[in-house]
């Protein structure tokens, strides 16, 4: 069955343009805005909902849903769907975010676009299936083994479940690489408002094919269509091409290099940088209340949401506090965290783990800026008493 | 403003649902900002269930609640299991044939909104007059708009059943007095 | 030498110019590895069938059979170890128009790939698969595989093998699959006969190719030299038919003789629907009944 984009049968299967839902299932429909065609998962808690969602819009906009046998079936599916020239996700939480990390680095290394949501809930293993949590910050980062850069994004709310759903397909076809969806089980589980934006209210990125003569054709090296871009041309499978894809160290033109050290270096060199070489481009953040702000909360994903509460709490005061908000945790934005610590005397980091995000951000600070550490773990969002607390504290 | 509601009942009642009803009256057919979240888990298959909802005028932050202002209860045991932070001027709403011990040495309101669903031929609408109770007692949510949420949420054929409820369960906070 | 092999050995030169992949050669196969006649006998049911290679798309796990899509000049995805079958099930499904054919070996499809390979056949997804099976793990050096025959010598087997070994054909057929077949590499013919049936077929066809490798499992389990190794296949093996026929009629002491033996032929050949086909149905099923609702609603 071939899928084509059809924004009107979208509109009418996802219903109003306002509604009340749950996160995880405004990932679905940022997935079927986005023009997702293939949907490959495995149950788990607290991202289920997410696979629910997607068995029940995609067959109605003529795309497809399967629920693989595990997670490392439901990326591999997701990258030869992309392959096919889908664009493809899976959504997961930590046990199964674990069983992906292999192929994750194998969509790394061949430059697949593709989206991984991941519902993040407390561990390690089995951990609190029910509850939220921001624990894998940095296996996004750093789950495969190799080299890589990591472009992640991380919600704060149902709405922008959606959007940053549809974010994550934009960055991953623009740099044909895959894309992780940082929620929580906290985001996907509350149920908000969103409204679906109409199809002139929305930007979507679309790879950029292969279309040079196939004799001049070079797989794997800066586009040869973009200038100045380091993503090369995607050789969709069935035109023509006659692409190999391998996850072993290639040449330009695919072809297996393993004991050809400039081979590597000029690989991964390309593969990381493309993503780098952006860094401020892609920063995107959110500022609340910085302009006088001395104390900043640098937070993301769920634990904005109490921080910010903190943020209004302060200011009602008249204390100087504000917050920066990453909306875009990977590749980390080094620069407008540098900024910010040199504007503010003190740097809070909540977040729900043992202390993650705040290690890049204590690297990338002014050494003279008081970075504190406000970890939170067990399946609970912080409550904005105790980031108050800590606030009078400094 | 702000408000915290908690509903609760037994798994299978639809307090998930009479959460979600309000959540959805408050923000997508009135003005205001709405979160609804849910205990999750082993809940689902039976046990006390509860829903909360919080109303704002202004952004929500923190999405869970921090008290309770209106506290709805379908069912004894969920009654006594997420009572311990009700305050003195908590508002409790209860249908006494579900929540037999219910003196607690203070007023609230009782609504026998099981047997409105019952005299309308069926039980399962039992959430749903209390939802049209809530709103007639809980002065909050205007009732067009709660009826609006509640047309928008169940199943096209049982619309009518379900506005029935919902207008009896009105009617009936409407009248109710704390006792 | 008769005119007619003659005429078919200038063929197979001319087979390998339009098909193998220019820039990958030579192969990683050793001297008397029998991959080298599965990627021959695909040419030829390729050529057959007569299938527009743009529209052939292959897939691999990992181990010295899943190089050979490297090899064929046609779109190739050479995945991760033993997960060729889940990429390919993608692959599928986003161009149905594709001619899905997996290449994977013993340890590959049977060992670390085992789940994947149960439910692609159980799905009865639209896919080929070329299992070339030779009881061991010969691009790591000779570990031991699922597939190895009890007593089979093997680096991490030293004392020889103590464990059942898989028997995937059987596998297939119980699972469903719609083609099933398994010949050792060294028959000329009915290789090519069922990769071009595997590939014609709808559903997911298993075509188990016993290769020889005398680097890793033939020298270390004394089984002689490459020729000797070559002829082990013929003495170790036998037609289904030729089985069916002993157990049910023959003397015990024919019966024993063939305990051991390896059944080969074609196992299955059914025509069930798959899950890319009602997949369509009830999409199409769901299309229908949302625009009648639209124009029930416009109305």
């Amino acid at each position: 069955m071939k899928y084509e984009r059809d924004p009107e049968r979208i509109r009418r299967v996802l219903g109003d343009k306002v509604q009340f839902i749950q996160g995880d299932m405004a990932v679905t429909y940022g997935a079927v805005l986005a023009g997702c065609s293939f949907f490959g998962g495995y149950p788990i808690t607290p991202a289920s909902e997410v696979a629910e969602g997607a068995a029940r819009l995609f067959p109605r906009v003529k795309a497809t849903f399967i629920q693989m046998e595990d997670e490392i079936g439901s990326i591999g599916a997701v990258i030869g769907a992309a392959w096919s020239g889908a664009k493809a996700m899976t959504a997961t939480s930590g046990p199964g975010f674990s069983l992906m990390m292999e192929n994750y680095g194998y969509a790394i290394m061949t430059e697949t676009p593709c989206v991984i949501a991941n519902v993040q809930r407390t561990g390690p293993s089995t951990g609190q299936p029910t509850l939220g949590a921001q624990g894998d910050m940095m296996q996004a980062r750093w789950g495969s083994h190799g080299d890589m850069e990591a472009i992640a994004l991380a919600p704060s709310t149902v709405q922008e479940s959606m959007d940053m759903t549809i974010e994550s397909f934009n960055l991953s076809e623009k740099y044909r690489h895959p894309v992780c969806l940082m929620t929580d089980g906290e985001v996907g589980h509350l149920r908000e408002k969103i409204v679906i934006p109409d199809e002139d209210e929305m930007e979507l990125v679309e790879r950029v094919p292969a279309t040079i003569d196939k004799e001049q054709f070079i797989p794997f090296t800066d586009s040869q269509t973009q200038e100045g871009s380091k993503v090369p041309d995607f050789p969709t499978f069935g035109t023509g091409y006659r692409t190999y894809v391998t996850g072993l160290t290639h040449n330009e033109k695919g072809f297996p290099a393993t004991d050809k050290p400039p081979d590597h270096q000029r690989l991964i060199k390309r593969i990381v940088s493309k993503i780098t070489d952006d860094r401020e481009a892609l920063t995107n953040v959110e500022k609340i209340e910085l302009d006088d702000a001395e104390i900043a909360f640098v937070t993301f994903g769920a634990s904005a949401r109490p921080a910010e509460s903190a943020v209004r709490m302060a200011r009602k005061k008249g204390m100087k506090v504000g917050m920066l908000r990453m909306k875009l945790v990977w590749p980390f934005p080094r620069k407008v965290v540098h900024d910010l610590s040199k504007k503010v005397n003190t740097i809070i980091v909540p977040e729900m783990n043992l202390g993650q995000m705040v290690h890049p951000i204590t690297e990338y600070a002014a050494k003279d800026c008081e970075i504190i550490s406000a970890p939170k773990v067990g399946g609970e969002m912080h409550l904005p008493d105790e980031l108050f607390e800590i606030l009078e504290g400094v | 403003m702000k408000k915290e509601i908690r509903i609760c009942g037994f798994g299978g009642q639809g307090v998930i649902l009479a959460g979600f009803i309000i959540g959805k009256a408050a923000c997508v057919f009135s003005d205001f900002n709405a979160v609804q979240s849910q205990s999750y888990g082993p809940e689902a298959r039976g046990g006390a269930a509860r829903s909360e909802v919080i109303i704002s005028d202004e952004k929500i932050g923190y999405p869970r609640p921090t008290g309770v202002d209106l506290y709805v209860a379908m069912a004894q045991e969920a009654f006594d299991t997420y009572r311990s932070d009700v305050r003195d001027d908590t508002v409790i709403i209860i249908d006494p044939d579900l929540v037999p011990k219910h003196d607690i040495g203070r007023p609230l309101y009782k609504v026998q909104v099981q047997k409105i669903a019952e005299e309308l031929g069926n039980k399962i609408v039992t959430n749903i007059a209390m939802v049209g109770a809530m709103t007639g007692i809980y002065d909050l949510l205007d009732k067009e708009a709660v009826k609006k949420a509640v047309i928008d949420s169940v199943p096209k054929r049982f619309t009518d059943l379900n506005i029935n409820a919902f207008e009896k369960g009105y009617e009936a906070g409407k009248n109710a007095r704390p006792e | 030498m008769s005119e007619e092999v003659k005429k078919k050995m200038i063929d197979a030169n001319e087979l390998r110019d339009k098909y193998l992949r220019e820039g990958m050669l030579p192969t990683i196969f050793c001297n008397g590895c029998g991959h080298g006649n599965a990627i021959d006998y695909t040419f030829w049911a390729i050529e057959e069938l007569g299938l527009d290679m743009d529209k052939v798309a292959l897939a691999s796990g990992i181990g010295c059979s899943s190089r050979i899509p490297g090899y064929i000049n046609a779109d190739g995805l050479h995945t991760t170890h033993g997960r060729a079958l889940a990429f390919a099930t993608g692959i599928k499904a986003a161009n149905p128009d594709l001619h899905v054919i997996v290449f994977t070996g013993d340890g590959d499809c049977t060992g670390i790939g085992g789940n994947h390979f149960i439910h692609a056949a159980r799905r009865n997804i639209d896919m080929t698969v070329i299992l070339l099976n030779n009881f061991i793990y010969g691009m790591t050096g000779g570990q031991l595989a699922p597939t190895a025959p009890i007593g089979s010598i093997a680096t991490t087997a030293p004392y020889g093998n103590i464990e059942q070994a898989f028997n995937i054909s059987e596998l297939a057929k119980a699972l469903g699959a719609n083609y099933v077949a398994r010949w050792p590499i060294s028959y000329p013919y009915q290789p090519i006969k069922s990769i071009k049936d595997g590939i014609a077929k709808k559903g997911f066809s298993l075509i188990e190719l016993m290769s020889p490798c005398p680097t890793a499992y033939g020298r270390r389990n004394r089984l002689g030299n490459i020729e000797a190794l070559w002829n082990w296949y013929e003495e170790n093996t036998i037609l289904i038919e030729d089985y069916e026929k002993i157990i049910n009629y023959g003397t015990e002491e024919e019966k024993n003789s063939i305990k051991e033996k390896f059944k080969i032929g074609v196992f299955q050949d059914v025509d069930k629907p798959g899950f890319f086909g009602e997949y369509e149905k009830l999409v199409n099923m769901l299309i229908e009944k949302d625009d009648a609702k639209l124009k029930g609603g416009s109305q």
